[in-house]
């Protein structure tokens, strides 16, 4: 079929991009708390400050001056992530994961020169890759080991997964999957695989690649059906704490699972994407109406709120349980 | 008022106030809502002769009474030498020349531009008594004309239903030669116009009736006698009737001039005075003759309109006032379509510019600037700039290429290439910036997809903006803004699906 009816999508509570931005984000995401998400280096320093785990930060870059010091600050440093602070949809993220001689080993094993990695930082620092193009700056970060469970579901990036925490409650979750089209980034537009992930067990329900559902990986051709993922609970419980932390009703948060460091925050998406839906096959609608229409006087502790969306959210246990309170 | 009340309540009543502004336009100043539009604007000439006798001259002459479906655009009086006035008499205008003394033919002008509307006719007629003089046809010398009268009212009394179709008929009888009775009458009243003859048979039958004077407007008519036709009064309401043919109604092209029995010209110290008409159709845009008619009226709202503006600035608000056009047909395609494209309103100032180049012409160049200065670019970011140098870097590179693109198609005699300067460089220098980051993170193919998409739109912002209709009413009905502001306004609240969407989510289905 080459359409959905816009009755048949409304059916499905299929959120739409101006529903998301009207009703959601301009609604539950007041803008000043926006500089906390969309500075990756505020986002970090606030999580650190409310005791949430992230990547360690090996350093920042904030101007040209900086730049003469560049080797000697990389000098200790063999695997390494640069990143703009203000950068979206991973634009100007520089992986390094080894050395070779004096070139610096990229992701996806190629080589690249110190003066490359100069040339970057610059635009960054220039503004590149930030919204607006404003001037930013660069953030050196520890690079991420995956976890062993993702070894065969991803091409040379760091899988992460994208949990939509709405007024604290996580509703919906999807793992990310960097493939050899999407050049080893996370990024959906650019080919990476939307794995969708029950919220109550954790595992896998469905997977798309641009757009389109796939059963396996297509460059290492694992199936995705036997997928969990570990520590789920945790992953839950730190994308719900970004709620307090941030402030923002409607976020989509970046969790990564390090090997040795467990889930740690990588960022915060004020205005997170709806590919999720096509992921996990369900639409968000039916999930944020639960969620508004509950009556709360105060907001639960995280760990209530992410047994709740556990009960009511999970396609694995019971699918009956996902009515509306009363 | 929840937002989106607010929001529908503020969209519609911004709609509704352009709207009405529109319509008050077109119907009262009569602004064309067609571009091209054409009014026939007749000029109508009268001209009074008459042979002065040395003596003091009074001369008067009926001005033409306003039609509710005539609007007198302009009046010129001509008359060398003459004191000139204008008397209102008894709710009737009379133009009057005087001179002291003069001598000879004389000829005085009077000439006016009318323009006929489209909305119905209604003539005020109130103040017509319906009183009936009856006609001295005493004596035996009229016992003939009298009882042929008679015969002709009961023949037509018979063959009509009512006052109207008896009149119809009674004319009828009285100018067919084959009607005997007729013939009597004509004969019976000598020296009498058929008007006179009907008048007074109507004043016999009891039907108040008068004259009326007039001219048919007809293209190139000159050294016209008034025409005549006999307004009578059915008990109602007062109709016309042609004199000759007994055609009730006031034909469409007949200007009244003067009804009653007051005279069409009176002329003081004068003899052989003549009253002749000359008439001429003129096309003129109607949007001229609704402003002409709107400086008569000092209308407020085409006082303080673009019209009052130096040509110059009005040709410039032309674009501008076409620009919200440009960012609602942008809207539109983000919100309903959903249509990406590279600059939220870059392609709106491209489709500008390409209104300047001509749409062929406008794109090649911008496909040309943009493949150069792409090129260029990626020398440029070998070179290690600061990201603000490069991209003043590609500003005087796109600068270059334009003048260069002048100087070559204008040394080869293409001269449309010369329109390249309207193009907002400032822009390209960015979007070449843009397309090039794109390059090199999405790759070629996205590059592509993104400028498709924003010529695309740039084309279709284009194509709504050229539309004739579109620029006719966003120039003559800048309310339009308003229109404009209230749909942006209600687009900004639209929460459905995307079409696209409705795409992307065809496989929530199956899975």
């Amino acid at each position: 079929m080459l359409w959905v009816s816009p009755k048949r999508l409304r059916e499905l509570g299929v959120l739409g991009m101006n529903s998301r931005n009207v009703e959601y984000i301009s609604r539950y995401n007041p803008r000043h708390f926006y500089p906390v998400v969309d500075n990756k280096l505020n986002t970090k320093k606030l999580a650190q400050a409310n005791n949430i785990a992230v990547p360690e930060l090996l350093g920042v870059i904030e101007g040209q001056w900086q730049l003469r010091k560049l080797e000697s600050m990389l000098a200790s440093l063999d695997k390494f992530v640069v990143k703009p602070t203000r950068g979206s949809g991973g634009k100007g993220i520089l992986v390094i994961t080894g050395r070779e001689g004096n070139g610096y080993k990229k992701a996806n094993g190629s080589l690249v020169s110190l003066r490359d990695i100069h040339r970057q930082i610059n635009n960054i620092l220039g503004g590149l890759y930030s919204l607006g193009g404003k001037p930013d700056s660069a953030m050196l970060e520890a690079l991420i080991e995956y976890d062993e469970v993702f070894e065969h579901y991803t091409c040379g990036g760091v899988p992460d997964v994208r949990v939509i925490v709405f007024k604290g409650y996580p509703v919906m979750a999807m793992l990310r999957c960097a493939t050899k089209s999407s050049d080893g980034r996370a990024n959906l537009h650019q080919g990476a695989i939307g794995v969708g992930i029950d919220i109550g067990s954790g595992r896998c329900l469905n997977a798309v690649q641009h757009d389109h559902p796939i059963a396996a990986h297509p460059d290492t051709e694992k199936e995705f059906s036997a997928l969990a993922i570990p520590y789920w609970q945790s992953i839950l419980e730190l994308a719900s704490g970004c709620y307090e932390m941030s402030g923002l009703g409607y976020i989509g948060c970046d969790i990564v699972l390090d090997k040795t460091h467990g889930p740690m925050i990588l960022e915060l998406n004020a205005r997170p994407g709806l590919a999720i839906q096509l992921a996990s096959g369900v639409g968000l609608l039916d999930r944020l109406h639960h969620i508004e229409s509950m009556e709360e006087t105060s907001t639960p502790s995280v760990p209530v709120r992410v047994n709740y969306a556990q009960q009511h959210f999970s396609l694995h246990q019971s699918r009956t349980e996902s009515a509306p309170p009363g | 008022m929840s937002p989106k009340a607010q929001v529908y309540f503020l969209g519609l009543t911004l709609i509704i106030i352009g709207l009405g502004l529109v319509a008050y336009k077109y119907f009262q100043l009569g602004l064309p809502v067609l571009p091209g539009e054409h009014q026939t604007v007749w000029t109508i000439e009268a001209k009074v002769s008459y042979t002065a006798l040395g003596k003091p001259v009074n001369a008067s002459l009926a001005l033409p009474k306003t039609q509710s479906n005539v609007e007198i655009l302009d009046e010129v009086f001509s008359s060398s030498g003459y004191g000139f006035n204008i008397e209102s008499v008894e709710g009737h205008e009379r133009a009057v020349w005087t001179k002291r003394k003069v001598e000879g033919r004389q000829a005085l002008y009077y000439k006016l531009d009318i323009y006929q509307k489209n909305t119905g006719l209604t003539i005020d007629d109130e103040r017509f008594s319906t009183e009936v003089g009856r006609p001295n046809w005493s004596g035996a010398r009229k016992a003939a004309l009298r009882s042929a009268a008679d015969v002709v009212i009961k023949d037509s009394w018979q063959a009509s239903a009512e006052t109207k179709s008896f009149t119809a008929q009674l004319i009828k009888n009285l100018n067919d030669v084959n009607n005997s009775d007729g013939v009597i009458i004509k004969d019976s009243l000598p020296g009498k116009s058929e008007v006179q003859r009907a008048l007074e048979l109507l004043a016999h039958a009891d039907i108040p009736a008068h004259i009326v004077r007039g001219i048919y407007l007809e293209d190139d008519r000159s050294r016209i006698q008034a025409s005549e036709l006999i307004e009578f009064f059915d008990g109602e309401r007062w109709l016309m009737v042609h004199p000759q043919t007994g055609r009730i109604g006031l034909p469409g092209n007949f200007l009244i001039w003067q009804q009653g029995d007051k005279s069409l010209l009176d002329i003081v110290g004068g003899k052989n005075s003549k009253v002749s008409f000359s008439v001429l159709a003129n096309d003129i845009p109607a949007r001229e003759v609704a402003l002409k008619l709107a400086d008569n009226e000092s209308s407020t709202l085409a006082d303080y309109s673009i019209y009052s503006l130096p040509i110059e600035q009005q040709s410039v608000f032309k674009f501008i006032l076409l620009v919200p056009v440009g960012t609602l047909v942008v809207i539109f395609l983000r919100v309903l379509i959903g249509v990406r494209t590279a600059g939220t309103f870059m392609p709106v100032l491209l489709a500008v510019a390409f209104i300047q180049t001509t749409l062929l012409t406008g794109v090649i160049i911008f496909l040309l600037i943009l493949m150069v200065g792409l090129w260029v670019r990626t020398y440029l970011s070998r070179l290690d700039l600061l990201l603000i140098s490069r991209i003043a870097a590609v500003v005087v590179i796109v600068v270059g290429m334009m003048a260069i693109i002048s100087i070559v198609s204008y040394k080869m005699g293409y001269d449309q290439a010369l329109t390249v300067t309207f193009f907002p460089m400032i822009i390209i220098a960015w979007t070449i910036e843009h397309m090039s980051i794109l390059w090199e993170d999405d790759g070629p193919t996205e590059v592509l997809i993104q400028t498709t998409g924003s010529l695309v739109v740039a084309i279709m912002c284009y194509l709504v903006m050229t539309n004739r209709y579109i620029e006719h009413w966003t120039f003559n009905f800048p309310e339009m803004l308003l229109v404009s502001l209230g749909m942006i306004i209600i687009l900004g609240h639209y929460t459905g699906y995307r079409l696209f969407e409705l795409l992307r989510f065809r496989h929530m289905e199956t899975s």
